[in-house]
């Protein structure tokens, strides 16, 4: 029977995988992947602003990711050619939050648990939390899904059948938002979108329909949590970098899969 | 200036419009890409807009669909109108799998006898299995009609829709529109940029850049001087362009270009 935090963990992961599986195929669909390293990083800066005022770190996480992410869609629905400002964003988001934390003493020494996720010391009350933000993200996901995927096809069929691809991408910011605010106490703020993207990726090589890739991302998601939690255990590496790196392995082997089947 | 659709039959014998816009001016930055246009199609009319690369053309479907907003002027779409549109090109990201059967399904689920259906009566059956980003151009248009039938349109919409047709296939597209307007009675919107097959398969033809040009019938149009400023003397295609160019005589009979002529420069940009 392996230890209650290594349990833990690998129930964190998994939640957190459950809603990053569909929404990193939405990320990758629609080419949003700044748009969740700005969000990410963005993060950071919520978690400095929580702690400055004595808010709940995740609801602080929770807020400044969306108002982020809210600021990048405006951005990029404005101007297709939006890679450098949201290369900009990202980035600041990233440099803005590190001067920020600097102020709140109490961050300093732990500065890397919220870069890299702190995965092995996640409580019964982080676990309500990683599982109750994921079910909003996936219930929400699921009540759009048709819309949502309609809109990533085109936008213009999108329109013509009634529906409106604004509100269809601010759902998806929605959900970006609470899926950070979840997956930053997992894999730290660096990462969070290498949660997104690579699962989603590996995943393309094996799925004929959205369905079937946002499930087989679910999958592979859930896999790199279990391989990277092992490796972490085994060889005493930092976890949440030993998660992406078993999800980047995934890809690569996706990859020849892929063009075997080609 | 010339304006045939001024003797057409008053407007109060027509039926109610399905998209009508009034004086729908768009502007994007500080450059006005409509101006002014008015413009409405009625039930079960076939009607073409014609016009150079950078017209507005696009826009102005775009508009009309609402995806646009107007900086001035209206549009107004009859009630709970149902569109089933043709984007000018869909591109799925390689990065997305979607099979056609899955296509057809967006946004609202159908059955298999239904899509079955759809597909073959745009002369596409049996594609259900292929993955839409592996086919040919001429089977991607018929698969993006297939699916703009299934909601049974009052008026079809359809952008550019054969471009990267060879002349077969774009005739065949316009005799299975042509088809589709006999069996169901919906109306066409399409947007073009090469005259001959559409002339002939449209009720009626609009000619714009960035503003009407000149409107009504084929014959009307074609006879039309604006239209003739537009695309030469009726060679069609590059030649005509070429000269539209080259021909500095045109001071437009009643088209008044105030953009400073700028899609000359433009016009292959």
């Amino acid at each position: 029977m392996p230890d209650a935090f290594l349990i833990h963990a690998a129930l964190a992961g998994v939640g957190l995988m459950l809603a990053a599986g569909p929404l990193g195929a939405f990320v990758v669909w629609r080419r949003m992947a700044y748009m969740g390293d700005a969000t990410a990083h963005a993060a950071l800066l919520g978690v400095a602003l929580a702690l400055l005022s004595d808010l709940p770190v995740a609801l602080g996480t929770a807020l400044v990711a969306l108002a982020v992410a809210s600021l990048v869609t405006v951005l990029s629905s404005r101007d297709r050619a939006a890679d450098t400002i949201l290369g900009v964003l990202a980035h600041s988001a990233l440099a803005i939050g590190l001067v920020a934390i600097s102020f709140a003493p109490q961050v300093r020494s732990d500065l890397s648990a919220f870069l890299f996720g702190d995965i092995l010391t996640v409580s019964l009350a982080d676990l309500a939390w990683i599982w109750g933000g994921a079910a909003i993200v996936l219930g929400l996901l699921a009540w759009r899904w048709n819309a949502l995927l309609t809109a990533t096809v085109n936008e213009e069929l999108a329109q013509a059948a009634g529906l409106d691809p604004r509100r269809e991408r601010f759902v998806l910011t929605v959900a970006l938002a609470l899926v950070v605010a979840v997956a930053i106490k997992i894999v730290g703020a660096l990462l969070i979108s290498a949660m997104l993207i690579v699962p989603a990726a590996a995943a393309r090589s094996f799925a004929r329909t959205p369905e079937g890739m946002a499930l087989i991302a679910v999958l592979i998601g859930c896999a790199s949590v279990l391989a990277g939690l092992w490796g972490s255990f085994t060889y005493d590496t930092p976890a949440g970098p030993s998660i992406v790196t078993a999800a980047a392995a995934l890809f690569a082997f996706s990859l020849a899969k892929g063009r075997r089947a080609r | 200036m010339w304006r045939p659709w001024a003797f057409a039959p008053p407007a109060a014998g027509c039926p109610m419009p399905l998209i009508e816009a009034q004086g729908l001016g768009v502007r994007r930055g500080s450059h006005d890409i409509l101006r002014g246009v008015n413009f409405r199609i009625a039930g079960g009319e076939i009607v073409t807009v014609l016009g150079p690369n950078g017209s507005g053309k696009s826009t102005l479907i775009r508009a009309l669909i609402g995806l646009e907003p107007g900086s001035s002027g209206a549009v107004t779409r009859k009630p709970g109108l149902r569109i089933g549109y043709v984007p000018q090109r869909l591109h799925v990201d390689a990065a997305l799998p979607m099979t056609v059967r899955r296509f057809l399904s967006l946004p609202r689920p159908v059955s298999d006898a239904v899509a079955a259906e759809a597909l073959g009566r745009t002369g596409v059956a049996g594609l259900e299995r292929r993955q839409v980003s592996a086919l040919s151009g001429g089977q991607l248009q018929r698969v993006l009609l297939a699916r703009a039938l299934l909601s049974a349109p009052e008026i079809l919409i359809l952008d550019e829709p054969t471009q990267g047709l060879d002349q077969p296939g774009e005739a065949a597209f316009y005799k299975l529109l042509e088809e589709v307007r006999a069996e169901t009675g919906a109306a066409v919107l399409m947007v073009s940029h090469d005259l001959h097959v559409v002339m002939r398969a449209s009720d009626r033809v609009i000619c714009l850049n960035g503003h009407v040009c000149c409107e009504g019938t084929p014959e009307i149009v074609s006879a039309a001087p604006e239209y003739r400023a537009l695309f030469g003397m009726g060679t069609g295609g590059a030649l005509a362009l070429y000269r539209h160019m080259h021909d500095h005589d045109h001071v437009h009979d009643g088209c008044d270009h105030d953009h400073d002529h700028h899609h000359h420069e433009g016009a292959d940009a």
